[in-house]
């Protein structure tokens, strides 16, 4: 099994760290990962992306070209990624900066106003935490106590409040992954 | 080793050069190399080394210089315009016998170019940047835990044979993280230990009277005759290297390949999934990857044209600078075919893969 | 701040690059206006450096060059000497001028070389990422200097002006700065002196602008501007170094 995933979004929101996340945690749990960021002038203000692979056997090309997931923060993102998608993959889309959907019909489209739910629990820095849930809940690529255990070890003594809302963040998306 | 952890190349190269033992390490900062500089301005004074941020990458490498002439490991790191700038430092190091280790985080070039992944200094590395007749052995990692562990036999090599170790990696190594498992730190009685092995040579090696020697750091001989003797010495120690230190990957190699690939580095993994995808469709693809550019493993590329392989196909991100060597090797017994992407652009596997289709195709 | 209704002559069409708030613009719209008012444009030709004003070449509406990292004083140096009836200036960051080509612009200073040389200090490398440069304060922390900028290991900011006036050759060295609309307006009149000697053929012209850095210094344009007053000022002192039109010798 190889699960081949792009986030993207402007720089600053996180895109990134989500890739990250996912990555991290899919190492924790045994399988072979690679996390390839774009880097340059795109950064600056721009649409930054980040490709990952979560592989059985050791990853080869770190470079996704047709990813089978998409987590696309804003409308640049669903642009660029979403004809790419491989038939039967998800496409994660926040609405809040994605007027228009991609409506694919093979391919599944999870849309959720996660500034807006981010707003919510009470910090806008929680958006790309809403987005790791989603995928959690929607595909069980990894788990979600992996990520609590991580996030734990990182923030408990240097920020708890944010932690608290991290996890809340990504209990969220797990309920709407799972809708 | 230890625990695996989610590194980026540049700062998983930069640990495990101080886990074997680098305490001095000169730089100046470059894009898409500047998180090894940064980790070891961070790293470096805690493992109780020096880090200078030099005033220019030419500075960098005639500190390091100074450095293993003292019979230290000390290392360098930049990106290939200052690389290019390192090229008289290196032929010194050469010319001098001096260990030491430089890392190349290479970008789309010449001049300015950009700074995303390539290979183009290949030619810069492997045939002798700088001038007259050296040649560096050349280490060309494809993943972060291959980048990591040639900090380690980069510093060995240089130690062994009293040379200039180059790490050939790119943009995209250095930028992306994968997991990584690290030796254990060296101690300082190690570290020691190490530093012992040159004290026959380097200068001011702390021994005492009597046995305290007037020792020299130097390539310079006027004299044509000495000259000559000196060149002749450092011939035999590449006849040696040459002999001794070729490494290289044998992927889905056998028998019956249709195709031989030959890629390093980067380019290597993604034809390793063309290759891989290929295979699955019941085509029989092989792939040589050298782990080291130079010396380079001309034997097991011959020995990999077997009567069944109809082609080589040489994929590099560049216009074509490997694919001399394989030539070399190959010596027209078959056609070699070239793939390479320029400018900082990486081919897909996908589009190796169409073009592996056709060179397929042209044989039935 | 003077309001500019028309872009300068010498300034292309095209955006800027830079991060809100940076000063880079300012010193480019400085240097424009000095080429139009002086109707030098047709007469003029720059050089571009690597930093972040690496795109300088196309910002600027005359003939432009794009020399390697630091190397832009030899460039000009090669420029005026192959066509001495054409004004030339260098457009240069503290990384570009003042650590990998301190050579370069210490000798070309030395040898009065007819060209004009515009300074940026915002005492950082802005292009790479926030390292530490030859003109970061003392104490300042960068990505290169995650602790601060240890004197005692790594020495004080290069302070390009007191350097380039200890030399004999240069004809006019000033110090000014970005950091107020008055600040501006005193940072035009020595653009305009410097690029006046220089059509003047009178020899080398240096001036240095007390800069910001919003994006690395991690900070609003508005604070880096009262951070830079108050800790760059001290360091960075204004004024004229040289002007040898005053001296009547020379
Ligand atoms: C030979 C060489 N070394 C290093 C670099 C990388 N580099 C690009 S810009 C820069 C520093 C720029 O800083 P500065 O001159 O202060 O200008 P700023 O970006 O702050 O305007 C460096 C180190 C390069 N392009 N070429
Ligand atoms: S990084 Fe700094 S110097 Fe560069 S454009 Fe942004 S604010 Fe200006």
């Amino acid at each position: 099994m190889k699960t081949e995933i792009i986030c993207s979004g402007f720089g600053g929101q996180g895109a990134l760290t989500v890739g990250k996340f996912i990555t991290k945690a899919a190492m924790r749990e045994g399988k072979n990962v690679s996390w390839l960021p774009s880097y340059g002038p795109e950064m600056r203000g721009g649409t930054a992306n980040v490709s990952v692979v979560v592989s059985e056997k050791p990853v080869a090309s770190p470079l996704v070209s047709f990813p089978n997931i998409l987590v696309a923060l804003n409308q640049p993102s669903i642009d660029k990624f979403g004809p790419l998608i491989t038939e039967g993959g998800l496409m994660i889309a926040n609405t809040d900066l994605c007027p228009n959907k991609l409506n694919r019909d093979n391919v599944d489209e999870i849309y959720a106003p996660m500034n807006q739910i981010a707003n919510e629990i009470g910090s806008d820095r929680v958006l790309n935490m809403i987005a790791i849930g989603i995928v959690i809940g929607k595909t069980g690529l990894i788990k979600y106590e992996t990520i609590e255990k991580d996030l734990t070890a990182f923030l408990e003594k240097k920020n708890p409040k944010l932690l608290e809302l991290n996890l809340l963040a990504i209990k969220r998306g797990i309920e709407i992954g799972k809708e | 080793m230890g625990e695996k952890v989610l590194m980026k190349g540049n700062e998983a190269v930069a640990e495990a050069a101080i886990r074997a033992g680098c305490r001095l390490y000169f730089a100046y900062p470059i894009t898409p190399q500047s998180e090894l500089i940064e980790y070891m301005s961070r790293m470096m004074p805690k493992a109780k080394g020096t880090f200078i941020q030099a005033e220019s990458e030419i500075a960098a490498i005639n500190m390091v210089y100074g450095a293993a002439g003292c019979g230290k490991r000390a290392m360098t790191s930049s990106s290939s315009p200052g690389i290019s700038l390192k090229q008289e430092g290196i032929s010194y190091l050469a010319g001098a016998n001096l260990p030491a280790v430089i890392v190349n985080v290479q970008r789309g070039g010449p001049g300015l170019g950009d700074i995303q992944p390539a290979q183009g200094d290949y030619f810069q590395a492997v045939k002798g940047g700088g001038h007259g007749d050296y040649k560096m052995i050349v280490i060309a990692p494809s993943t972060v835990q291959e980048f990591a562990d040639s900090a380690s036999d980069a510093f060995d090599l240089a130690d062994k044979y009293r040379h200039p170790i180059m790490i050939l990696s790119d943009g995209l190594l250095g930028q992306m993280m994968e997991p990584v498992e690290f030796q254990p730190m060296k101690t300082t009685e190690e570290i020691e230990e190490l530093n012992k092995q040159h004290f026959d040579w380097c200068i001011h090696p702390n021994q005492p009277e009597p046995n305290h020697h007037h020792h020299e750091i130097n390539s310079l001989e006027i004299d044509p005759i000495i000259l000559e003797q000196h060149v002749i010495k450092l011939g035999q120690k590449y006849d040696v290297i040459t002999e001794k230190e070729q490494k290289w990957e044998e992927y889905s190699l056998n028998n019956d390949n249709e195709i031989l690939c030959v890629a390093f580095g980067t380019a290597s993994r993604l034809v390793k999934s063309a290759v891989d995808q290929l295979n699955t469709e019941g085509f029989n693809i092989g792939l040589i990857r050298p782990i080291r550019v130079w010396p380079y493993p001309y034997d097991a590329i011959k020995k990999a044209i077997t009567d069944n392989v109809k082609k080589v196909a040489v994929f590099e991100l560049n216009l074509g600078q490997m694919i001399e060597d394989v030539r070399l090797a190959v010596n027209g017994k078959v056609p070699v075919k070239f793939m390479g992407k320029v400018g900082g652009i990486l081919f897909t596997p996908e589009e190796i893969k169409a073009q592996l289709e056709e060179w397929l195709q042209e044989e039935k | 701040m003077k309001v500019i209704a028309q872009r300068p002559k010498s300034l292309t069409d095209l955006a800027f690059t830079y991060c809100p708030g940076c000063t880079h613009g300012i010193s480019h719209r400085l240097i424009a206006e000095a080429m139009d008012e002086l109707d030098m444009r047709d007469q003029t030709m720059g050089v571009a450096p690597v930093g972040c004003s690496v795109f300088a070449y196309k910002f600027f509406n005359c003939d432009m060059a794009e020399a390697a990292h630091g190397r832009a004083p030899a460039v000009a140096t090669g420029m005026k000497r192959a066509r001495p009836d054409m004004h030339v200036f260098t457009y240069q960051g503290d990384g570009d001028l003042a650590a990998i080509g301190t050579s370069e612009i210490i000798h070309a200073a030395n040898r009065g070389e007819n060209i004009s040389v515009f300074f940026i200090n915002n005492a950082i490398y802005g292009m790479t990422g926030g390292q530490m440069a030859p003109t970061t304060l003392p104490n300042m922390k960068t990505s290169t200097s995650p602790y601060g900028r240890d004197v005692a290991d790594i020495g004080y900011p290069i302070q390009v002006c007191e350097l380039i006036s200890s030399l004999r050759a240069p004809y006019y060295v000033e110090r000014v700065s970005l950091l107020s609309p008055q600040d501006i307006i005193k940072a035009k009149k020595a653009v305009l002196k410097a690029m006046k000697f220089n059509k003047e053929g009178r020899g080398f012209t240096l001036v240095e602008f007390v800069s910001t850095c919003p994006t690395n210094w991690g900070m609003t344009p508005l604070d880096a501007m009262k951070w830079a007053k108050e800790n760059m000022y001290p360091f960075f002192k204004l004024g004229n170094f040289r002007d040898k039109s005053l001296e009547g010798g020379e």
